[in-house]
């Protein structure tokens, strides 16, 4: 399931003329995007509705199935996949699905700003405006971004509480975690390359992070959850940047794991729906958005991800959270001289000779 | 002015047809009103996008650098981010050498001109089925030792702006409909103040008397100057015409007079002079009819003088009872002719009244005479001259037939009662009396009397 297009763009790429050849060899190679999981909720036969989205199924299953369970007659079919494949399978083979839900808030933005995306009215339910772009682009969580630490990995260090501390204790202690700190690869992720782009204008301390990971021999993951299957299994020490809602599912019952909500910031990025143009059943998809809405969704979808999207569904965002807003700002983030610049940046710091 | 005038077709009201031209007219402002709002919020909304449009694509132009082995663009959150903010816009954006695309999105309208690299080139075109606002910019940079012009395209839509006028031209229009509310009370009290002095001088013509044909002289709206100029033509005309009938009448009363005077003599005289009885009974009826017709004659022309001057009318202070006394000794011959006694009160004292002389002296005669001729030989007649309620009542009562039921109103020219039988007479005597009373403001009444008989009654305003 680790997709072929981060391998072959692992060379390091400088100047637009690179990045033109990347997007080039991007447009060949995309033949079909891939998929990680499948699954159908409902009866065999019936009307389909069918979903897109970078979730992890077992974080999502309960509040489908309870929205499956209300409509007999009503098929769900879900397919989850990776950020990129998912905007890839939308703008560039118009694959017909009919809800695309991912986290990398600036394809969806993309999508939507390049008229993918229908005009619909789910029910909103107190979704604040600034977690919904016109009618077309809807969050249905807020996840905020932590990092994840072994407490056996860090022995009798102390945990740190900033990203200055978090640095320091990577500087001093090589032998301790060279090889043991992974992060997302901003080349295969749309997540992972989101949140670099948003770390880096975050705050300039993130390179140096960058370049202590990179001494470190970081490794580098295409998921969330493959990062804490790692952490877990007692190959890393160190998870920087991991979606809470993955880590939310494994850290009640195993005591190994520590959360550490970086006190400078925390951000928080919106996993935003929407109803692509092409649907083939949008009414659904609609009423299935209205769910995905509603306070009871809401509040299990808040409680995974430790945080509540909609005020008074779930727990308060704390005051190190930085949610990142919905809005046209993000399609910078997408531009392929910008990425380009960004990555060889990232690579400079990360791959070092 | 008359009642037959309210039986004319209605026609158009013009109060109405002022209100609802207003109304109308007021309504085309407001109609008017939406339309260059909506223009001028829609100029002004485009004038002040532009501007954050034109500072976004300088500052998508500021963030291209040119390094060692290539370019370097740092698209700017922020600009974006405010870019779209109002209204929630879609963003495009290109970055292009010549037709080489660098970065963006491909196929966005060119401009229409080649930007400058200091201010922006603004223009809208439609792409991917939005109706876009773009603004251009050129920047220069070395790229591998040549100067390269990169043109940097920045589009948006616009779909606050459109809501942002229309909102406006909205609100102004309900702005509009509540004055236009608070305009038709306004009109209503326009349109009647417009109309309130055409009413008054409809109400001061409708006031005259009958034989009011003086011109009118109300105070008139210039728009209705000429109206009314014509009316007064006509009034003129009208009262022409009368005159010279008149005139005429009087003239022809004048002329037969005089041969008829002759006549009668003439008559008299054969009278005396033969004895043949029979030829004496045709020389009676022919004075008796002589008389008939120089009476009736005498009377058209102090019909002709009392209108005459009461159209002139000359009032000047006189004593009622003496000249009651006047006409008293000028009839008293003709009542001893025939044994009848006039018994006169009040005359003793002298009554000051304001007014024409000469046609109260006619009317006077004139009712003595009615009264005279209606009464038996050896009759009796009472003469009251008293004052009562600030007006001078000079009231004859005879003891003659009186008046014939149904007959109440004997004062119009040439009426007489039912019951005259054999009396001569002309039907004008009564009418001149009337007419001599209304003249002066006055009253005449005539009655039955309180047992036989009838009572003429002639009351006069004291001054």
């Amino acid at each position: 399931m680790r997709d072929a297009v981060p391998r072959a763009a692992m060379t390091p790429l400088r100047g637009f003329l690179r990045g033109a050849a990347m997007l080039l060899w991007l447009a060949t190679a995309a033949s079909a995007y891939e998929i990680e999981v499948e699954r159908s909720f409902g009866p065999e036969e019936g009307r389909e509705v069918s979903v897109i989205s970078t979730t992890d199924l077992e974080a999502i299953d309960s509040v489908l199935e309870g929205f499956v369970a209300a409509r007999p007659g009503l098929r769900l079919r879900y397919v989850q996949a990776s950020s990129v494949e998912v905007f890839r399978a939308i703008r560039d083979e118009a694959v017909p699905f009919d809800l695309v839900m991912s986290s990398a808030m600036d394809l969806q933005m993309k999508l939507a700003n390049d008229g993918l995306a229908a005009s619909v009215s789910p029910q909103l339910g107190g979704l604040p405006d600034w977690a919904r772009w016109r009618d077309q682009l809807f969050g249905v969580a807020l996840e905020p971004v932590v990092t994840l630490a072994s407490r056996q990995g860090l022995g009798d260090l102390p945990v740190p509480r900033t990203r200055r501390d978090l640095i320091a204790m990577l500087r001093e202690n090589p032998e301790r975690f060279d090889g043991r700190v992974a992060s997302y690869d901003p080349r295969s992720s749309g997540v992972g390359y989101f949140l670099i782009s948003q770390d880096s204008q975050q705050s300039e301390g993130f390179w140096r992070l960058a370049e202590v990971m990179g001494r470190l021999n970081a490794r580098l993951f295409c998921c969330s959850g493959e990062m804490i299957d790692e952490l877990r299994a007692g190959r890393v020490t160190i998870a920087y940047n991991v979606v809470a809602s993955y880590a939310s599912r494994y850290a009640p019952d195993d005591p190994d794991l520590v959360r550490l909500v970086l006190e400078d910031y925390t951000l928080a990025i919106v996993r935003s729906a929407l109803v692509p143009a092409n649907a083939p059943n949008p009414s659904d998809a609609t009423d299935l958005l209205s769910w995905l809405l509603a306070p009871s969704s809401q509040a299990r979808i808040a409680e995974n991800a430790g945080v509540a999207l909609i005020p008074g569904t779930g727990a308060a965002p704390s005051p190190h959270l930085r949610p990142i807003r919905l809005d046209a700002g993000l399609l910078v983030y997408d531009d392929r001289l910008r990425r380009a610049g960004l990555l060889s940046e990232w690579s400079a710091a990360m791959i070092q000779p | 002015m008359t009642p037959a005038g309210a039986a004319l077709p209605a026609g158009i009201s013009l109060r109405r047809r002022l209100v609802w031209q207003f109304l109308v007219l007021s309504l085309l402002l407001v109609v008017a009103l939406f339309f260059t709002v909506r223009f001028a919020a829609e100029r002004a909304s485009r004038a002040s996008q532009d501007a954050v449009l034109g500072a976004a694509v300088i500052s998508v132009g500021d963030g291209i650098r040119a390094v060692d082995d290539g370019l370097e663009l740092d698209l700017p959150h922020a600009t974006f981010s405010m870019l779209g903010a109002m209204g929630q816009e879609r963003i495009f954006y290109s970055l292009a050498i010549g037709s080489r695309l660098v970065t963006g999105y491909e196929g966005l309208p060119p401009p229409p001109e080649v930007p400058g690299d200091l201010s922006p080139v603004f223009w809208s075109a439609d792409y991917r089925a939005s109706r876009l606002r773009l603004a251009a910019i050129t920047r220069r940079v070395l790229l591998d030792n040549r100067m390269a012009e990169i043109v940097v395209v920045l589009g948006q839509t616009r779909y606050g702006q459109a809501a942002i006028a229309r909102d406006t031209a909205r609100s102004a229009v309900w702005i509009g409909l509540g004055f236009l509310l608070l305009a038709v009370p306004v009109a209503l009290f326009a349109a009647r103040a417009v109309i309130r002095p055409v009413d008054r001088l409809a109400a001061a013509v409708t006031r005259r008397g009958p034989q009011d044909l003086r011109p009118v002289r109300d105070p008139t709206p210039r728009e209705l100057v000429p109206l009314v100029g014509a009316l007064n033509g006509f009034i003129a005309r009208l009262r022409g015409a009368l005159q010279l009938a008149e005139t005429f009448i009087f003239e022809a009363a004048h002329r037969i007079r005089t041969p008829l005077s002759l006549v009668r003599n003439e008559a008299e005289m054969a009278l005396a002079e033969t004895s043949d009885e029979a030829t004496r009974q045709r020389l009676r009826r022919m004075v008796r009819a002589i008389g008939e017709s120089s009476r009736s004659a005498n009377q058209i022309l102090d019909h002709a003088m009392v209108l005459y001057r009461s159209d002139q009318f000359a009032a000047a202070p006189f004593d009622l009872a003496a000249l009651t006394a006047s006409v008293l000794r000028a009839v008293a011959p003709l009542a001893e002719m025939r044994d009848i006694e006039i018994a006169a009160q009040g005359l003793d004292r002298p009554c000051p009244l304001h007014g024409d002389e000469r046609m109260i002296e006619v009317a006077l005669r004139n009712i003595l005479d009615n009264a005279l001729k209606y009464s038996a030989s050896e009759g009796r007649i009472t003469l009251r001259l008293y004052q009562a309620d600030g007006m001078a009542h000079l009231s004859v009562q005879d003891a003659g037939r009186g008046l014939a039921k149904g007959d109440s109103d004997l004062t119009g020219r040439f009426r007489r009662g039912s019951n005259v039988g054999d009396v001569v007479g002309s039907g004008l005597g009564l009418t001149i009396v009337r007419e001599v009373a209304a003249a002066h403001g006055g009253s005449f009444d005539l009655r039955p009397g309180p047992e036989k008989g009838a009572c003429a009654t002639l009351s006069l305003a004291l001054p």
